[in-house]
């Protein structure tokens, strides 16, 4: 499997997999009983557990053809529900280093950029056709360009958006903020001294 | 662009600097964490060679693995076992105060800070979970954070967030007589949609708002979370002070004045702008059940699951997805549909109105044959509160099993659970599919009353038959 995304995210390049379906939450992309962990290690292979239960067999992640993908087409308010980063991270160890949807829920879309996933957006008619081609030409390679704001395949190309934030943080590798956060140290502490709760309302 | 509103003047007391790529560094007033989504944080602080900045703005809890039978250590989970150590390490590693099992202050980390006054007005707070949208309800900033963010405010005591907008959800009138704040919310996300608070702040105004108690407007911010939007919050008003006041951090003396003035100074005035605005009456609202597999797929007692030609072109396909999982098809009469389990719980509904309101219904009536109907307290404080007003008595009698304090069937990570393709009647905030611990488990959401009322009929019930008006 491919690393862990460090540095900067130009482009994420590899065959793609589609699960449609509207608002899945992360309860569905990682059940509650495997937070039972203290680390994410062993995620991977439990992502979209009770789905492809469900399933059989027949889900997207269970079919062979679709070992190995790396960039995941989805469809709309896609990670809604629980802030579990276990969700991303389940992604994440599975193999996926993009996602690609018509919208994501607010918190799931910064776990993901926490970790260097991008997130970028199509409108539902775009999506549907990726999720087509994907379904029907498995395999075949796929490139999401961040600078180029396309998602291309060898027969077509299609535009995306990622939120010039998001996007900027991910071209330019600041995308863990850790470090950024760290640098503002004594600004921290100044602001500190100007909230009157930190010091249970003494007065001045 | 709204300004003068709450949100506005809490974000901009807050910022400590704008970031590149344009998000704001947010200081953090009180950061919350639990047994689930703090450990790889730890670890990752760990790895990174960084320690925690404020120990003494950080308070922690354990309530998502908790058993509610037997509090017994070590627990019979040895996962959940090491869960918990795994925090209590950590904990005393970093200096960090921990309301463990049997402190008197363990509970469900969304009923545990208000009711310890660590939760108040004008703060920004944060925690590794969705439903800390909950502390809005006082006046605070308060969102939920993934893992690598739980790290980023352990490190610095701060994060870097985009600013939301501010649409008002204003709710006129009054609720009627057996309405509650879980069906008012329900009401809203049904309208609104669940994705369509994504990238707004809901403040909630009008007054039937305020004319809520403390209890009922943290069970409507819970829920802001599962209409999309990341935060909700009621501007600060007598109601909240008059609940802090004595709280064991709350302040006191002569700060206590100082505190109320300015908490009073950080309230929406009345001239701000708002960058959307929707206007609900109150008295129109029924008790609201969900029929489906999400929190927006809600019914008025008296109506029917939806046919396709009744909804938008966008609602369907997840319709036609939970005719399917729930086994209910359009037409059916919400009222009268059979469950299996009752839970009465959660931070939605797990607090000690919650439980009164429940055993009103329960009071003097048996759960009917064949369900099984459990009450878990959200807290060690609430569960001491309703003991001594005897409440546990009243579950028990009329046939409730009456547990120790946690999440329990919430999400289903202690061995409260589902079994197979069980229906339950819940109070908690999510009725996704396999949620509450079977893969094809299903759960109606509704107000506690509501599921009381479920438990002694053995179907969903208008709890409005079994309450007289005159009633306490
Ligand atoms: S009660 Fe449910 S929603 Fe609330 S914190 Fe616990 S698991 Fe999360």
């Amino acid at each position: 499997m491919a690393l862990f995304p460090t540095g900067p995210v130009q482009q994420v390049s590899g065959t793609a997999i589609a699960v449609p379906g509207e608002d899945i939450d992360t309860d569905r992309i990682i059940p509650a009983r495997f937070l039972k962990c203290v680390s994410f290690d062993a995620l991977g292979d439990q992502v979209f557990a009770d789905d492809r239960l469900e399933l059989s067999g027949e889900h997207p992640f269970d079919q062979a053809r679709y070992q190995g993908a790396s960039i995941l087409v989805v469809n709309g308010n896609f990670g809604c529900g629980s802030s579990r980063e276990h969700a991303p991270q389940a992604l994440m160890r599975w193999g996926i280093r993009a996602v690609v949807g018509v919208s994501f829920a607010e918190i799931f879309y910064g776990n993901c950029l926490a970790l260097g996933i991008p997130c970028a957006t199509a409108t539902p008619e775009q999506i549907k056709a990726i999720q087509a081609q994907v379904d029907r030409e498995p395999g075949s390679s796929w490139s999401l360009d961040l600078a180029g704001l396309q998602l291309t395949s060898a027969k077509s190309s299609w535009p995306v958006s990622i939120d010039p934030g998001p996007l900027d943080m991910l071209r330019s590798g600041r995308w863990d903020a850790t470090s950024q956060l760290l640098d503002h140290g004594p600004q921290v502490a100044e602001l500190m001294q100007t909230l009157p709760y930190i010091n249970q309302f003494a007065s001045k | 662009m709204s300004s003068g509103t709450l949100y506005d003047k809490v974000w901009d007391l807050h910022r400590v600097a704008e970031l590149p790529g344009g998000s704001t560094q947010l200081f953090v007033g009180l950061h919350l964490i639990h047994e689930v989504t703090s450990p790889q944080a730890f670890s990752a602080l760990k790895d990174k060679g960084l320690t925690v900045r404020c120990p003494e703005r950080t308070v922690a809890t354990v309530d998502h693995i908790v058993p509610t039978t037997s509090q017994q250590r070590p627990f019979a989970d040895p996962l959940a076992e090491e869960m918990l150590s795994t925090l209590e390490r950590n904990c005393q590693e970093h200096s960090i105060p921990l309301n463990n099992i049997g402190s008197g202050r363990q509970g469900i980390v969304h009923v545990i800070a208000p009711e310890l006054g660590l939760t108040q007005p004008g703060m920004t707070v944060a925690c590794g979970d969705s439903h800390t949208s909950t502390h809005g309800a006082f006046g605070a900033i308060a969102f939920g954070i993934g893992t690598s963010q739980v790290r980023d405010v352990l490190a610095s005591q701060s994060l870097a967030m985009n600013k939301l907008k501010v649409r008002r959800i204003q709710v006129n009138g009054l609720l009627a007589e057996g309405v509650s704040a879980k069906d008012l919310i329900l009401h809203v996300i049904r309208h609104l949609g669940v994705k369509g608070g994504v990238g707004y702040a809901y403040e909630f105004a009008g007054s039937a708002i305020e004319a809520l108690s403390m209890e009922e407007r943290m069970t409507l911010c819970n829920m802001a979370i599962e209409g999309g939007a990341r935060c909700g919050y009621v501007n600060p008003d007598q109601v909240t002070f008059e609940y802090l006041k004595g709280r064991p951090h709350a302040p006191e003396g002569d700060a206590w004045s100082r505190a109320v003035a300015w908490w009073s100074s950080l309230a929406t005035d009345p001239d701000a702008t708002v960058d959307d605005e929707v206007v609900f009456d109150a008295a129109a609202i029924p008790p609201t059940v969900t029929w489906g597999i999400t929190p927006g797929q809600g019914l008025g007692i008296d109506e029917t699951v939806p046919s396709l030609d009744q909804l938008d072109p966008g609602e369907r396909p997840i319709a036609e997805e939970a005719y399917r999982y729930m086994d209910l098809q359009p037409g059916t009469a919400i009222a009268g549909v059979h469950v299996d389990v009752c839970f009465i719980g959660s931070c939605t509904n797990g607090r000690l109105s919650d439980l009164r309101a429940a055993a009103d219904v329960a009071r003097g009536r048996q759960v009917a044959e064949g369900i099984k109907a459990f009450v878990v307290p959200g807290s060690e404080q609430v569960a001491k509160a309703a003991e001594a007003e005897g409440l546990d008595a009243v579950f028990r009698a009329a046939g409730f099993e009456w547990r120790e304090p946690g999440c329990s069937m919430c999400l289903a990570m202690n061995p409260d659970r589902l079994e197979g393709r069980q229906i339950s009647a819940s109070s908690s905030n999510r009725n996704f599919k396999g949620r509450q611990g079977s893969a094809s488990g299903r759960t109606l959401l509704m107000s506690p009353a509501m599921v009381a009322a479920a438990a002694v009929n053995g179907r969903v019930t208008d709890v409005r038959t079994l309450i007289s008006p005159s009633a306490s």
